[in-house]
């Protein structure tokens, strides 16, 4: 980037990042160990603390493929086939964006609780939705629904086919098609999508807290198991169960980005 | 792209030895990540236990106080192998939840018409409350929760709306705690002798003199730590709870205040192990636990060994009328005395 | 494939005279790539269950988690009847609410979606020490939960503030708090846009004279405007909902800092379902008809499919 513009813009970046994310982040961090790493992990691994962790890390490792998979599948559909009503997949994978979690949680409840649309037809089949681990993730898969979409759609609409009809005249198959070209082409996005989603799952709270009752030690997550440490004037153990949270959401992007190390980030003589 | 070999993906990947390589690495990933996940799932606890188990639903408050409770009963004979499962929340939340089909053997909510709405939908006998505790567990008041040292000298209802006093109350349309924070503040009025129509004038200046209302008694509690307001509307037990964790409060009872009295049931469908629970939470033994945790005891003999303060009148949700009445009247998000008061308030602040 | 792509032909190097199945790198490990399918049968099996079975097994997800408790959510808010619709959503206070909500929404949106150019910017073009670090703080947001960032925002800028704001009980409070929720959209929303982006064209246009800010307004702005507005859209539609984090440092005192889902929260809570689902349901339709606004716009300023 020319060096005029590199250093204001650089301060500029980082001057607000720093009020609107590091600060309120770092806070958090510090009031976790503000009574020393000993207070820290007894909170941690308190059997409620313990219980509430697996409980989310289990409904991350479900809900986030799912919707990777559902992700790729619709940017497919959306980037590389044309078919009346398109623009309206588009808007209906957002709706989840729009829609309050509290509000989410209360429609799944209208749908899949004993008094909901599906309720005779589950309870029948002795199928628990609602305050069990299927409604949490259905919870959680709901609110965060659009991001792999969203990251990856651009991507793939940007990239062209050119490098996938290549690959097609010259005899691949679909699938091979994919995992040689495609994929690797929108690693970058995918890999911020799924980053996005899983943050969002292990953050979810308003959903969550609807559908799932909060059964300390069989249904409460993490997010709830913070919540109830305010409510309790615990705010050691919220900290700490946050600073789980923020570390588990590095882990991922860590894990996701450091295979593909950005090539471009600058040049010498790069005009911008 | 490498025009030599069109297959080449841009990410250097190439078939052979290091993909195959990646190939097995993800499968490898994707087997333990089940693997894990199954383990997972086994090891969430049953809840099933020699006992028998109960499936405790109660508003948030009471956390604390269970645990020791749970912990005694378990001691006692009735109590022994016996699991308490719990569920805290916002008192309405969960007993909505209980309606739409949260397990529950044992349910305490922090106001009547929550039970009402467990009663309706035909999840707890309509005879509840026609024990000799009339169906309340646990009794609490509601009070003023100040700085520490009451530096503005906060110690009657009046001292609420002088000038440069602000309240916190909770919003009384998602909480619970926050309709008894202002029929208090109402039937104060209406127990020093003023008219009804004095008091709803009253009432509404508390609200003016509300800097926040958040949406839940805990965010209220919350709100006022951080140092906005100079007064909190509170339960006492709340209050007496939060200066037991070192909090910087005070806790000031007001000359006139109502009784809260927190209802607590056993569903139709109830373990033996809930009803023996209940009979614990009722028994001299429980109720002094209790006690001890701040919260008034319905047993005057139990009641009798604490020295809660005693405020000059104390009135019930019976002097103001019953909650049905009072529902309807105060709290109707579209009718109630409350909705309208906030709607003046906004068409006179309307623009700022 | 409708326009003429590439042939065979153009894909032959000068020069390079072995046959296609020979140029792979395979060749000599006794493996033929790209690997043949068994039989045709099976192959029109997989083409026909990707054709109709992708679409399907996609619009059922997405009909169980969204679609069905969307018209459940609908159905509730007409229980009522259209009275009942209308009254609830034209009662004053959820009339203060939804106003609130759509313009902070809106004003963080734009605030956001600039800040998020410009970060998205010094993270794919500069290079310092600590940048992965930053890279990483910023998905941080979205991790932490809403109850947790409300109660720390109230910390740092609310009356105990270290810097001596006060920004609690206040509608700048409110705009903090949602930007801080929905800056890792428009970040992430362009980063990966721009990182894909090719520099050819940037480097033509200066090559033919074009200053720097030329550069910026002709070729890279058109290129990640798409971009930038559908990071703007999730911004609006997330901020539009947003409960955990703003209702602390808000104050939500009503007809002055009561957020719409402040006051859903309030109606569920008063057992007044049709009357929540009602203002939820006119929350939803404003939403979904800014993205399809920004869906319309991308698609004008697109840079035609190659489809």
């Amino acid at each position: 980037m020319r060096t005029r513009w590199r250093l204001p813009l650089r301060v500029a970046v980082l001057g607000y990042l720093g009020l609107l994310v590091v600060l309120p982040v770092s806070t958090v961090f510090y009031r976790a160990f503000e009574h020393g790493l000993g207070a820290a992990w007894d909170a941690l691994t308190a059997p409620d603390a313990l219980d509430a962790l697996w409980l989310t890390v289990l409904v991350a490792v479900i809900a986030v493929p799912l919707n990777t998979v559902f992700g790729i599948g619709v940017s497919l559909l959306l980037a590389r086939h044309r078919f009346p009503g398109a623009w309206l997949l588009d808007a209906l994978v957002d709706i989840p964006l729009a829609v309050s979690p509290v509000v989410i949680g209360l429609a799944l409840i209208l749908v899949y609780g004993k008094t909901g649309w599906f309720g005779n037809w589950l309870a029948a089949r002795g199928i628990t939705v609602i305050f069990s681990l299927p409604g949490i993730v259905m919870a959680s898969a709901a609110v965060s629904l659009p991001y792999v979409v969203r990251e990856v759609l651009p991507v793939l609409q940007e990239i062209g086919t050119e490098q996938e009809q290549a690959a097609r005249t010259l005899g691949a198959g679909p699938l091979t098609v994919f995992r040689r070209i495609t994929l690797p082409n929108i690693r970058r996005g995918l890999a911020y999508g799924v980053t996005l989603t899983t943050a969002r799952v292990l953050g979810e709270f308003g959903a969550v807290a609807m559908v799932s009752g909060a059964i300390a030690g069989r249904t409460q997550t993490l997010t709830l198991f913070i919540s109830a440490s305010i409510d309790n004037l615990e705010p050691q153990s919220a900290y700490v169960g946050a600073v789980a949270l923020c570390l588990a959401a590095l882990i991922v992007l860590t894990v996701l980005t450091v295979t593909d190390r950005s090539r471009h980030s600058w040049r010498r003589g790069a005009i911008l | 792209m490498n025009p030599r070999n069109p297959f080449e993906s841009t990410s250097a990947a190439r078939p052979g030895r290091g993909h195959r390589g990646r190939e097995v690495l993800v499968s490898a990933l994707a087997v333990s990540g089940l693997a894990l996940s199954s383990l997972m799932i086994g090891a969430l606890p049953a809840g099933a236990a020699s006992g028998g188990t109960v499936n405790l639903v109660a508003y948030s408050t009471p956390k604390p106080a269970y645990s020791v409770l749970a912990a005694d009963f378990a001691k006692t004979k009735a109590g022994a192998g016996v699991t308490v499962s719990p569920s805290f929340g916002p008192s309405g939340t969960q007993a909505t939840a209980v309606v739409d089909g949260l397990p529950a053997d044992l349910v305490n909510f922090s106001l009547a018409p929550d039970m009402t709405k467990l009663v309706k939908a035909g999840l707890v006998s309509s005879s509840w409350d026609e024990g000799p505790t009339k169906g309340m567990v646990t009794d609490s008041i509601v009070s003023f929760v100040v700085r520490p040292g009451n530096p503005k000298h906060i110690t009657t209802w009046a001292d609420l709306v002088k000038p440069g006093v602000g309240v916190i109350t909770p919003n009384v349309f998602s909480s619970g705690s926050a309709k008894w924070n202002l029929l208090a503040a109402y039937g104060s009025q209406i127990a020093q002798g003023k008219s009804p129509a004095q008091a709803r004038a009253y009432l509404s200046e508390l609200l003016h003199h509300a800097v926040a209302q958040p949406s839940s008694a805990s965010a209220a509690l919350q709100t006022f730590l951080s140092g906005q307001g100079d007064v909190l509307l509170d339960y006492e037990s709340d209050a007496l709870y939060a200066k037991s964790k070192g909090e910087p409060v005070s806790v000031v009872t007001p000359p006139q205040t109502i009784l809260i009295q927190n209802p607590v049931a056993v569903t139709k469908t109830a373990s033996p192990a809930a009803k023996a629970f209940l009979a614990y939470l009722l028994s001299p033994a429980g109720q002094t636990v209790w006690g001890e945790q701040g919260y008034r005891p319905v047993l005057a003999s139990v009641a009798a060994k604490f020295a809660f303060p005693r405020p000059k009148t104390l009135f019930t949700i019976s002097t103001l009328g019953g909650w049905t009445s009072v529902n309807t009247e105060f709290f109707d998000p579209q009718t109630g005395i409350v909705a309208q008061d906030e709607q003046s308030l906004g068409v006179s602040t309307a623009g700022s | 494939m409708a326009d003429a792509g590439p042939t065979v032909a153009d894909l032959v190097v000068p020069g390079d005279t072995r046959a296609l199945r020979d140029r792979s790198p395979g060749r000599g490990r006794g493996r033929r790539y790209p690997p043949t399918v068994p039989s045709p049968g099976l192959a029109t099996a997989g083409r026909l269950a990707g054709r109709v079975g992708g679409p399907a097994l996609v619009v059922t997800y997405l009909s169980l988690l969204v679609l069905l408790p969307l018209a459940a959510l609908l159905t509730k808010a007409f229980s009522n009847g259209w009275s009942g619709f209308w009254g609830a959503v034209t009662q004053p206070e959820a009339v203060a609410a939804l106003e609130l909500t759509l313009a902070a929404a809106a004003i963080v949106a734009v605030v956001n979606s600039v800040a998020g150019l410009a970060i998205a910017f010094v993270l794919v073009r500069d290079d310092f020490r600590g940048k992965a670090l930053v890279s990483a703080v910023i998905d941080l947001p979205f991790a932490l939960p809403t109850v947790v960032a409300g109660l720390t925002l109230l910390a740092l800028y609310g009356p105990s503030s270290p810097f001596h704001v006060d920004l609690a009980g206040t509608r700048l409070g409110i705009g903090c708090a949602l930007a801080f929720v929905t800056l890792p959209f428009c970040v992430r929303s362009v980063q990966p846009v721009l990182a894909e982006l090719d520099r050819e064209t940037e480097e033509a246009a200066a090559s033919l004279g074009a200053s720097p800010r030329q550069v910026l307004r002709r070729v890279l702005l058109p290129s990640v405007l798409p971009s930038v507005l559908a990071g703007a859209g999730l911004a609006f539609a997330r901020a539009v909902g947003e409960f955990g984090s703003v209702v602390l440092i808000s104050g939500n005192i009503p007809f002055k800092t009561e957020v719409a889902s402040s006051w859903i929260f309030s109606l569920s809570q008063s057992d007044d379902l049709p009357a929540a689902s009602a203002v939820s349901i006119v929350l939803v339709a404003i939403s979904l008809l800014v993205l399809l606004g920004i869906g319309w716009a991308r698609r004008r300023f697109d840079v035609p499919e190659a489809t």
